[in-house]
């Protein structure tokens, strides 16, 4: 851990580190906020097939220019991503192929065309490894002057490319919303949807050239829908999820460079490896999906319904007038035992709803009005499940024993004026008031 | 005075299959119109072609005498409610919010006049209490009244509702039926697609009987008949779907 953390400290004060994080960061923020418009359509394989479809468009651009000028690269990548847009979506309306494999058709495809011609095609000269997972480690070699400043030339690129997808989104904000929500009435309005997507494409194809350089064409696609569907899975409104990609989409491209740094390994792949990581982790943590909170949700459900059965178990052992007293481990064995059973009983003693008279238990006051909730909530649901539903007597204390739970005081109010202010259930024990 | 809808000799055929034959019908404004057919009558794609969203294999629609993309301004549509994504990130506010879009044109964004109108519809559906939620936390009648919210908000002359009444609870059906009457009695014509005909006669005093052709379009009272719906729901007409299926394979016969 010293040696992590000493590394860590040598490698940070670095000139070309700091460039190297600053550059990834600024990719996968221009990335990261388109993504969160592709992950909210559903389309995040989209991100995949134009960013994939990039390397033939570069590579025709070059065979027909004969130079690595960046205007003529750029428009053969973009003609080549909306070409994919436009096949895929072709292919599936008319040709009848569904979406997925259309999709997966012409993106290979074209993939592959460009691996050829990269490879094959006399005079193409792209460095393969870079084209796979880029070559951000070299980014503070290439550097362009801006005014007094001296910048990686990815950077620069990359800043350009933030720089556009924020105009374009600050300015069409509401167009690209609400075309993303309800596609439809956005067409009805008069801002055609179709003129959105293929807007959309465009930022996508562009910013993938620009991302390509440094991240690679694989891990474009790591970029545009990792960070995004993180934020979705974060917060619920547009501009915060927006906001967050194009952070998480930062944060993990610093985070990615401290651990390749510390792995002695490629730094665009331990990028999109963290923004794994991090999606991870919100998985796990969402306060509102994660499946953290909701094991703790269905435990707390668990919890409640033991000590309803506990509390239901002891009243009507009261009702009955038995003189025998429920020990507390036949009250656990009964509701099936375990952690579970042991920690309600223990949890409704903590509350003061049972107490406990050496092995015997015993309603307090309050418990006892608890208890009086639920068994008239049980009762009153099987005679609602007779009545109306027209089940047998046998049939209604399981499902009632089910339901029991989640009737409140104003649901029971309503089961009672159904079933004009009934004070019996259908075995004709009393409901208790 | 021009019809607030006319439809003339209007066929709609997706992949050169028609799915609605020959329509040819006008209604007057100030009507509220039940657009009443069995399923797979076409009565979603009646309302997509009047709103530009369905491809017109021949024919016309016209809104107050003008083609729909002259007249959009004056249209206000609420698609069916599983059209949507309902995780999406966005509050009830903002779904209404939607609704002002149209009449803000490009790059203009909603200001204060627009909040305070999704506001005021919010309120004329009883949701203002609801405007931060995120939607997903709404039921399925809630939704159902944001979406007609933001149609409010659309301040438009004539509304197209696809199905307002599926999946939504006995009180926000009576509450939409009330506020559809309202918008009637205001001067508008609000068409709805609608599948209980035990509430036809209550709701709707104008009716456009469909089944892949116009089986009739008139006041409920003297078209809304045994006849007619016997002709709408008497089963499907095989020659047309025949001849559908034929035009679709594209194949012209011996």
């Amino acid at each position: 851990m010293n040696a992590a953390a000493a590394s860590l400290a040598i490698a940070w004060p670095s000139t070309d580190a700091l460039w190297i994080m600053a550059t990834g960061a600024v990719i996968a923020a221009a990335c990261a906020v388109l993504g969160a418009f592709l992950v909210l359509r559903q389309m995040s394989m989209m991100g995949d097939a134009i960013s994939h479809s990039v390397l033939p468009g570069l590579a025709a651009a070059f065979l027909v220019t004969q130079s690595y000028s960046i205007g003529p690269l750029l428009l053969g990548a973009v003609i080549a991503g909306l070409l994919t847009a436009l096949l895929t979506q072709t292919l599936h309306r008319f040709a009848r192929v569904p979406a997925d494999a259309s999709m997966g058709v012409v993106f290979t495809s074209l993939f592959a065309l460009g691996v050829v011609l990269i490879t094959q095609v006399k005079g193409v000269h792209f460095d393969k490894q870079c084209v796979f997972e880029g070559a951000l480690e070299l980014a503070p070699l290439y550097t362009v002057q801006w005014g007094s400043l001296q910048l990686p030339r990815a950077l620069a690129v990359g800043l350009i490319v933030l720089g556009v997808n924020t105009v374009a989104l600050v300015l069409l904000w509401k167009e690209f919303k609400l075309s993303a929500f309800d596609p439809a009435l956005a067409t009805t309005m008069g801002f055609p949807a179709g003129v959105m997507h293929y807007l959309l494409m465009t930022l996508v194809a562009v910013t993938a050239v620009a991302s390509f350089e440094a991240v690679g064409s694989i891990l474009v696609v790591a970029m545009l829908i990792t960070p995004a569907a993180t934020a979705h899975l974060l917060v619920d409104r547009l501009g915060p999820m927006v906001l967050l990609s194009a952070a998480i989409g930062a944060a993990s491209s610093v985070l990615g460079y401290a651990l390749a740094v510390h792995f002695d390994t490629n730094v665009a792949g331990m990028m999109a490896v963290a923004a794994g990581g991090l999606y991870g982790v919100a998985v796990l943590f969402s306060p509102r999906y994660g499946l953290l909170s909701t094991m703790l949700h269905n435990a707390r459900l668990a919890l409640r319904v033991i000590r309803d059965d506990l509390l239901g178990m002891l009243y009507r052992l009261e009702e009955l007038g038995a003189e025998r007293r429920l020990a507390s481990r036949d009250a656990r064995t009964a509701i099936g035992g375990g952690l579970l059973a042991w920690w309600g009983l223990a949890s409704l003693q903590r509350n003061e709803l049972v107490s406990r008279a050496g092995e015997t238990l015993e309603l307090t006051p309050a418990g006892r009005d608890a208890a009086r909730q639920l068994v008239r909530a049980h009762r009153l649901w099987e005679n609602y499940l007779v009545q109306f539903l027209g089940l047998p007597l046998d049939h209604v204390h399981e499902p009632a024993h089910r339901v029991e739970h989640y009737l409140d005081s104003g649901l029971q109010q309503s089961l009672r004026q159904k079933l004009d202010d009934a004070n019996v259930d259908p075995h004709g024990r009393e409901i208790p008031e | 005075m021009a019809p607030a809808l006319e439809i003339h000799d209007m066929t709609v055929a997706y992949h050169r299959r028609p799915v609605l034959w020959d329509i040819d019908l006008q209604v007057p404004e100030c009507k509220l119109v039940g657009i009443i057919g069995p399923n797979g009558a076409g009565k979603t794609t009646l309302i997509k072609a009047a709103l530009g969203l369905a491809p017109l294999a021949s024919g016309k629609v016209e809104i107050y005498g003008k083609p729909y993309v002259q007249q959009r301004h004056l249209v206000g549509y609420v698609p069916q409610r599983e059209s949507v994504d309902w995780d999406f990130p966005v509050s009830v506010h903002d779904v209404v919010l939607m609704g002002t879009y149209g009449r803000l044109g490009w790059i203009r964004r909603p200001g204060r006049a627009e909040r305070e109108t999704a506001e005021r519809c919010l309120d004329q559906v009883g949701m203002l209490p609801f405007a931060k939620r995120q939607i997903r936390q709404l039921s399925g009648g809630q939704q159902q009244r944001v979406f007609l919210a933001r149609a409010l908000a659309e301040q438009a002359q004539i509304y197209f509702l696809d199905e307002p009444f599926a999946g939504v609870d006995a009180a926000t059906e009576s509450a939409i039926v009330e506020l559809l009457q309202t918008l009637r009695s205001d001067g508008r014509t609000v068409f709805v697609v609608h599948h209980d005909l035990e509430t036809v006669r209550e709701y709707f005093d104008y009716v456009i009987l469909l089944n892949m052709r116009l089986v009739a379009c008139g006041p409920v009272e003297t078209t809304f008949t045994p006849e007619s719906l016997q002709k709408t729901y008497g089963g499907r007409l095989t020659i047309l779907d025949a001849a559908a299926e034929a035009m679709r394979q594209g194949d012209p016969g011996p």
